[in-house]
């Protein structure tokens, strides 16, 4: 390892190190704008300039590597100067519109600018102004401040795989372009917004609607798929005016997928703000306590078995956690968390997580997926998919209707005959996976959640059997939910009780009249007209699905809006904080439960919200250890028998990845994005459908 | 700070014609795409650019798409590749391409002359097409033959060593469709000075006695040579 000097100070870092990198490990910051250590190394904008002694000329610190005896000097006068020089040549095309840009007070330019730039300008001719480009709904351009460094370039090419952007003609007419003038189609498409050093690309729903220095930032979760990023929500009195990713190597990195980053403005619209209640078939606005006496009066008289609970898709651990124990209470069986009907095993908790980790994927070199599109599924876990592709050694195939993945894969058939030969080891990937040595299979949505998933679910077990998925210190068995409250109703036992029916049992009793009154939490993904006769309770944000069959509504609150436990699809328990006040009368869930359970005479054993997560983690331990994501325990999970061809090829569960939850849905943004992009698309491609 | 701005935007040209390589063109492209080891077919997109203007006379958006195809590339990598090197032309061009160097060696030289000449000739500006269609203008940054320079390059030809007169003469014989011999036109060869060879001269001295053929002809065998590397 060489050892070089950084501003007479000595470190030792692994060879091949940029002398930027080891500057940094000894804490000394160099300005940059267009090296980022997640993108390959351009070295075009030429502000990391350092001193390096028997060098003649200034070096770009973040392209040259470290070299035994080096002596670099950060802060000379001559580098202080080159430094200077590189300002001046920055600034001579940038417009001075800071004060109606909306990166201001958050521009690397800007504050680099004030640190190493000259007072004043000596730039006296003609500036250059570009005309602006079309992007799509999510990206605004105001390209005359562009600086050419190509992080927005090299992020679509390198991490998203989408390589729709880039940089035509040269020197002083260069511009960044997608030359077609159409939207992006990567669905990490936002966070270019993000790299841009400058204010060149800028968010578009949030065009000009605050100023960085009036926002409240609450390090929070995203709920809008079953990744966990970590999340920074930005408000404004009460209101959410931007969601930017927060850094979790083990997550999401850096990284956002555009629909968690631009549904936000669905929060504002379609809310339950007030408790309603049917009288004479129309759902008339209520009182609490009119909602209240409501639900008491249509759960009267009922048997345990006539009551039942599902809970939807976004719903977090501790609402969850409060109506099982009401619906215990109340003496009903009848509770499920996969309002799909997906063939999770409650009962293995090996068989519902991402057991590998999705950090773990980059340690795999051989990859099975089976019905699920993990693209638009969870963009995030797949820019880590591609990550580990564009290592090498790394062979994916998939099963299931073929589409781009932005990454090579083998694509072994639509059907589960393709799967039941691998998993009978008549497809030569069966060799592969066993020959692998931290081989993977990544089960979706769209194989569980049909009629025969757990047929699926027994094959994949005996894939993983068979195959050597599963071994000591690796396992490779995985399950891709799409639901960010899956995995926490599945620990927490979300899930039938002795003798209870589970979502698909609890349609066909209620539509026979045996099933009497449902509550769903959320729950706004399932077929709503078996429920026409049953009395429905609904508590949720949105008046979506499941708010127009209810019969009493409960205003709950969105995951902004509450402090809330959300589990990932590797098992991570992670908290969500509030960031906004909930609308009107709307209140927080597990209040509403537990104000709920006082009126039926079951009163929940909680009054604050941390005696209910006290209660909580005694009863799952797993939930007193946030953060921590570690692969579950193996056994015996899934049924044996033949898979059904005739179900059809098998699908991703997610058809538009805009629009899968009552906040995307109610999002005009969303629907912008649906338009521009997906509809665009295909009306381009003719493959409508 | 500077008042003013001069707006910089993208021109494309529509094309209401699809591009398609013909089938002669289609062989010669296949075999250069086969040079390149399997998985780099991407190195062949400057040889494919350029056949495709050689057969089309420019590249239009659907041409750079098709050579995108060919080669599995994302078509933006294609366009910036064919909107950084002057060479290839995104708008149609008059039958003679007329590019003149401004750049320091030549514009010390005189270029601005032979701009005048060819103005005077084709009565166009620069960028500009003549209204019969027969020649284009354009103003170009170093040809490389700076050591010859005022330098002039029209299609594949460069004329070298000009003055208004000479530009003037070439430019008129090329429109009336014949061929006026490239290469330098003062018939220096070798890029010696101007005045004649001042050092090595007894090598030059051998050197041209060995070889007798007359000036123009040792361009004519570069020209050719470099002329069968690019396509
Ligand atoms: S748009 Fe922004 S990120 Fe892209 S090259 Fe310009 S300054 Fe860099
Ligand atoms: S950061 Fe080194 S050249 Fe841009
Ligand atoms: S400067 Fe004109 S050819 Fe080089």
């Amino acid at each position: 390892m060489p050892k070089l000097t950084i501003d007479g100070l000595e470190v030792e870092v692994p060879a091949g190190t940029s002398v930027l990198q080891a500057a940094e490990e000894l804490g000394i910051e160099i300005p940059r704008f267009c090296y980022h250590p997640r993108l390959p190394v351009a070295a075009n904008c030429r502000m990391c300039l350092v001193e390096i002694e028997k060098v003649p000329k200034p070096v770009a610190s973040c392209a040259q590597p470290v070299g035994e005896g080096m002596v670099v000097k950060t802060n000379s006068p001559a580098a202080l100067q080159a430094r200077k020089n590189v300002m001046e040549l920055l600034l001579i095309n940038h417009p001075l519109d800071c004060p109606i840009c909306d990166q201001g007070g958050e521009c690397d330019l800007q504050d680099q600018a004030v640190a190493y730039g000259k007072d004043k300008g000596r730039y006296i001719e003609e500036k250059r102004a570009v005309t602006e480009k079309y992007l799509g709904p999510l990206i605004k351009t105001a390209m005359t401040r562009c600086i050419h460094c190509t992080r927005c370039v090299r992020f679509l090419t390198e991490i998203a795989g989408v390589p729709e952007l880039g940089m035509v003609n040269r020197g002083e007419h260069a511009e960044i372009t997608t030359y077609v003038e159409r939207a992006l189609t990567s669905e990490l498409s936002g966070n270019i917004v993000d790299l841009c050093p400058v204010g060149a690309l800028t968010s578009k729903p949030y065009a000009f609607t605050a100023r960085p220095w009036e926002l409240k930032k609450t390090e929070s979760i995203d709920v809008l798929d079953a990744v966990g990023s970590n999340i920074r929500i930005d408000t404004r009195g009460n209101q959410v005016m931007r969601v930017l990713p927060r850094l979790h190597e083990d997550v999401n990195e850096e990284w956002l997928g555009d629909k968690s980053r631009a549904a936000i403005d669905g929060l504002a619209k379609r809310r339950l703000d007030t408790p309603y209640v049917r009288r004479d078939g129309q759902l008339r606005p209520a009182t609490w306590a009119e909602a209240f006496a409501a639900i008491e009066a249509g759960l009267s008289g009922l048997k345990g078995a006539e009551i039942a609970a599902i809970a939807g898709d976004l719903a977090d651990a501790e609402s969850m956690f409060a109506l099982k124990l009401l619906m215990q209470a109340l003496g009903s069986p009848n509770l499920d968390c996969r309002q799909d009907g997906a063939a999770l095993d409650p009962k293995v908790s090996a068989s519902w997580r991402f057991n590998t980790g999705i950090a773990g994927i980059e340690q795999a070199d051989a990859l099975l997926i089976v019905g699920s599109n993990p693209r638009i599924e969870a963009p995030v876990l797949n820019a880590r998919i591609r990550k580990r592709v564009l290592k090498g050694g790394f062979k994916v195939a998939t099963v299931g209707v073929k589409t781009d993945l932005t990454y090579a894969a083998q694509h072994l058939g639509d059907g589960v005959e393709a799967f039941q030969a691998v998993v009978d080891g008549e497809n030569p990937f069966f060799d592969v996976l066993k020959t692998a040595e931290r081989p993977m299979i990544v089960l979706g949505m769209g194989a569980l959640a049909r009629a025969d998933g757990a047929r699926i679910l027994g094959a994949a077990r005996h894939l993983a059997e068979k195959a050597g998925l599963v071994k000591d210190g690796w396992n490779g068995f995985n399950v891709l939910h799409t639901a960010a409250a899956r995995v926490g109703g599945l620990e927490i036992g979300f899930v039938p009780g002795k003798g209870g029916l589970d979502t698909r049992g609890i349609l066909k009793a209620a539509a026979a009249g045996k099933v009497k009154a449902v509550w769903l939490l959320g729950a706004d993904q399932l077929p709503t007209n078996p429920l026409d006769s049953a009395f429905v309770i609904y508590q949720g944000h949105h008046g979506d699905v499941g708010a127009q069959v209810a019969d009493v509504i409960l205003p709950g609150a969105a995951y902004t809006e509450k402090d809330g436990t959300y589990v990932n699809t590797e098992g991570r328990v992670q908290r969500a904080q509030r960031a906004v006040f909930p609308p009107g009368e709307a209140r927080e869930d597990w209040k509403i439960l537990r104000a709920a359970s006082e009126v039926l005479g079951h009163v929940l054993p909680f009054d604050s919200l941390d005696a209910l997560r006290d209660a909580l983690a005694a009863a799952v331990p797993a939930f007193a250890t946030p953060d921590a994501a570690a692969p579950g325990a193996w056994g015996d999970f899934g049924e044996a028998g033949a898979l059904d061809a005739a179900l059809g090829p098998l699908g991703s569960a997610v058809s538009n990845y805009y629009m899968t939850d009552p906040i995307s849905r109610a999002s005009p943004t969303m629907a912008a994005c649906t338009l521009e992009i997906i509809e665009a698309g295909n009306a381009r491609t003719g493959t409508h459908g | 700070m500077s008042e003013t701005y001069h707006v910089e935007t993208i021109e494309t040209v529509e094309t209401p014609e699809t591009f398609a390589f013909t089938a002669e063109n289609r062989k010669r492209a296949e075999a250069v795409i086969a040079k390149y080891p399997a998985g780099r077919q991407r190195s062949a997109v400057m040889p494919l650019l350029d056949l495709a203007q050689r057969q089309a006379g420019w590249l239009s958006r659907d041409a750079m798409d098709c050579v995108a195809g060919m080669l599995g590339m994302p078509p933006i990598k294609v366009y910036e590749v064919a909107t950084f090197y002057t060479m290839y032309n995104l708008k149609p061009v008059g039958r003679l391409h007329v590019q003149i160097c401004t750049n320091i060696s030549c514009w010390l030289r005189g270029a601005p002359e032979i701009v005048r000449a060819a103005k005077d000739v084709l009565g166009v500006a620069f960028g500009e097409t003549t209204a019969d269609g027969a020649a284009t203008l354009s103003e170009v940054e170093c040809l490389g033959a700076c050591a010859n320079a005022p330098v002039m390059q029209v299609n594949d030809d460069l004329y070298e060593d000009l003055t208004y007169d000479t530009a003037k003469a070439v430019l008129e014989a090329l429109l009336k469709g014949e061929a006026p011999p490239f290469g330098s036109q003062t018939g220096r060869r070798g890029s010696c000075p101007c005045k004649g060879a001042t050092t090595l001269k007894e090598l030059a001295g051998e050197h041209a006695a060995a070889e007798s053929a007359p000036a123009p002809k040792a361009k004519t065998a570069k020209s050719a040579k470099a002329g069968k590397e690019t396509s």
